[in-house]
């Protein structure tokens, strides 16, 4: 019989309702795991045991009433990017080491009406920024598959947390694939939802016309049913589409014959492992046989994609972390000094390397005498890679690519060279340039270590797409595997 | 080429972040590293095309503003509470002028 922290949500779920088990027991399960493996994965930054247990017990109140919701009484984790009223939230920096929130981001305040339990915060790369968890500046976690190897990133406390067992979902975020790689890397699905289509208040920003918040799970299943809690209009952000809240859950077990499905060549790079390429060829193939047409499509601005982000990005991230002042709240230099100095020196060691490399280059690129080079370029090149995202959606109905073109790498592969590590985000940079919705889902195995397949579709198609992944999912035992930790 | 060090020196002026020697030989390096990747958008002609400031776009008439309603915000307490150095009811901040 399975361990507690083994159920997915949708199990736990009924038999929490049921009253078979209890959320106390369930949280009890989780927190225990956590104890048992914490050492080893570091998945989590912060764990809030005593207020995690209480809101257990409340959920036991509402399921003894009736009054229930799917996710009632289910532990979750909550990446430190999220706002959390009472709780640290410090996006993995020295900056916000001593930061606790008076107030909950939108996401969390979902969550929490429907009686959901926050285990804690995930660890992450430093305000999002890294594919490895390496630039957090406390630690980094370390890849349930292979403790010798990173989980991904940016929310790679978020994917480590949920494959191991230490949570049965996870919220993250994603600006260029942060959810979708760690997901990939770590075997476990991960959706990166349209933009605007969840709130971002609350979500700390890193780059506001990219940046999304999105569930980490072990099935298909269940990122429906913390997608349908989490998203929907909210008056607060103003960047929120005007949707309605929607159940996803409902267009799960439909079948995908007929449905079109491209294939971008340009996604299968010269730098691709082939274990990756062979695991997510197999992938398509297993949708061919469920009745989907497969057809080839190109999308050629894919490789000016890159350089679009990279441009995008910090220019964003530059503007953004300038709050990060010394004077309202985070880090702040004591030393000797006028204001300038003061704030030069809390930024100069409050920050770490990438995020510092990041606000330089931004910085560079809106400069006067660059803006037009830059930073107006690759807003003109964003618009051409979203029409050839639009031409080709109107001949296929989704996209089938890799996540990532590699597999989990050991820690301190790839920290010295920061392009060779940017190179890593080429299959999902494009979908947050566009605005898409994209999800990663497991498809298999290479040299012992999870591979994900990824879905991208047009503008609000996250119910096709959570659709397919789902018809995948009854044909394929890939998300069933565990690790062997 | 690594990024002139007087130009390293002014955008870290730019951006209020003091590095140290080492900081700026490396970012020097690595900025003009990172730059010379973004040459490759030179292939793509971009005349007379929008930019795109970001993707979501609302659809027509619709607009990410609300009505501008009061409604109860943070307290004076709350805003506070995570201030490095506060004075009664305010930030302290360093002297902004000079003498």
């Amino acid at each position: 019989m399975a361990e507690l922290w083994q159920l997915s949500i949708h199990e736990a779920s009924q038999r929490l309702r049921r009253r078979e088990i209890s959320s106390l027991e369930l949280t009890r399960a989780c927190l225990a795991r956590i104890h048992q493996i914490e050492g080893r994965v570091q998945a989590y930054l912060t764990v809030t045991e005593e207020s995690a247990l209480a809101q257990a017990r409340e959920a036991d109140g509402c399921l003894a009433a009736g009054e229930t919701s799917p996710l009632t009484g289910i532990p979750l984790q909550i990446k430190d990017i999220i706002c959390t009223k009472g709780i640290r939230t410090t996006c993995a920096s020295r900056m916000l080491e001593g930061y606790t929130p008076v107030y909950n981001a939108t996401v969390v305040a979902r969550l929490l009406d429907r009686h959901a339990v926050v285990l804690g915060k995930g660890n992450m790369d430093e305000f999002g920024m890294g594919s490895s968890t390496e630039n957090s500046a406390f630690h980094p976690s370390h890849n349930p598959w292979d403790t010798g190897r990173v989980p991904g990133g940016s929310s790679g406390g978020s994917a480590a947390a949920v494959a191991a067992g230490e949570a049965l979902a996870a919220l993250g975020s994603d600006t260029g694939g942060s959810i979708r790689q760690p997901a990939a890397l770590c075997g476990v699905v991960g959706l990166k939802p349209t933009y605007g289509l969840v709130s971002r208040y609350g979500l700390v920003a890193f780059a506001s016309s990219l940046d999304q918040i999105g569930p980490l799970t072990r099935s298909v299943a269940d990122c429906a049913l913390v997608l349908s809690a989490i998203a929907g209009h909210d008056p607060r952000d103003s960047t929120s589409l005007p949707q309605p809240p929607q159940d996803y859950s409902a267009a799960l077990g439909r079948d995908i014959r007929g449905l079109r499905l491209g294939v971008p060549d340009e996604y299968f790079t010269s730098g691709m492992e082939e274990g990756v390429r062979q695991a997510v060829l197999a992938g398509i193939k297993a949708l061919e046989g469920l009745g989907a047409v497969v057809q080839p499509v190109s999308l050629p601005t894919t490789k000016y994609a890159l350089a679009c982000y990279y441009i995008i990005a910090p220019s964003e991230c530059s503007a953004n972390l300038a709050r990060y002042d010394g004077v309202k709240y985070g880090y702040s230099h004591q030393g000797a000094g006028d204001m300038w100095e003061a704030m030069e020196q809390t930024r100069g060691h409050g920050f770490g390397p990438e995020v510092k490399r990041r606000i330089m280059l931004g910085t560079y690129a809106l400069s006067a005498g660059y803006y037009d080079a830059y930073y107006r370029k690759a807003q003109q090149v964003r618009t051409l890679i979203r029409q050839e995202f639009d031409r080709v959606f109107g001949e296929v109905d989704a996209l089938v690519a890799p996540t990532s073109p590699v597999v989990a790498f050991p820690l301190g592969d790839k920290t010295a060279d920061p392009v060779q590590l940017y190179l890593i985000d080429v299959c999902t940079l494009p979908v947050n340039i566009a605005g898409l919705p994209a999800m990663s889902v497991p498809c298999g195995f290479a040299d012992g270590l999870p591979v994900g397949m990824q879905l991208i579709g047009p503008r609000l198609s996250e119910a096709t797409l959570l659709r397919i992944a789902h018809a995948y999912q009854q044909v394929t035992q890939w998300h069933d595997k565990r690790p062997p930790i | 080429m690594p990024l002139d060090p007087a130009q390293v020196r002014h955008i870290a002026a730019l951006a209020r972040i003091a590095l140290t020697d080492a900081e700026r030989a490396v970012l020097g390096q690595q900025l003009a590293q990172i730059l010379a990747q973004f040459e490759v958008l030179n292939q793509l002609d971009t005349t007379g095309v929008a930019p795109t400031a970001h993707a979501g776009d609302l659809g027509p008439g619709l607009s990410g503003l609300r009505d501008d309603t009061p409604s109860p915000g943070l307290t004076t307490e709350e805003v506070l509470s995570n201030a490095p150095r506060r004075e009664g009811q305010f930030f302290r901040v360093r002297a902004v002028l000079e003498e």
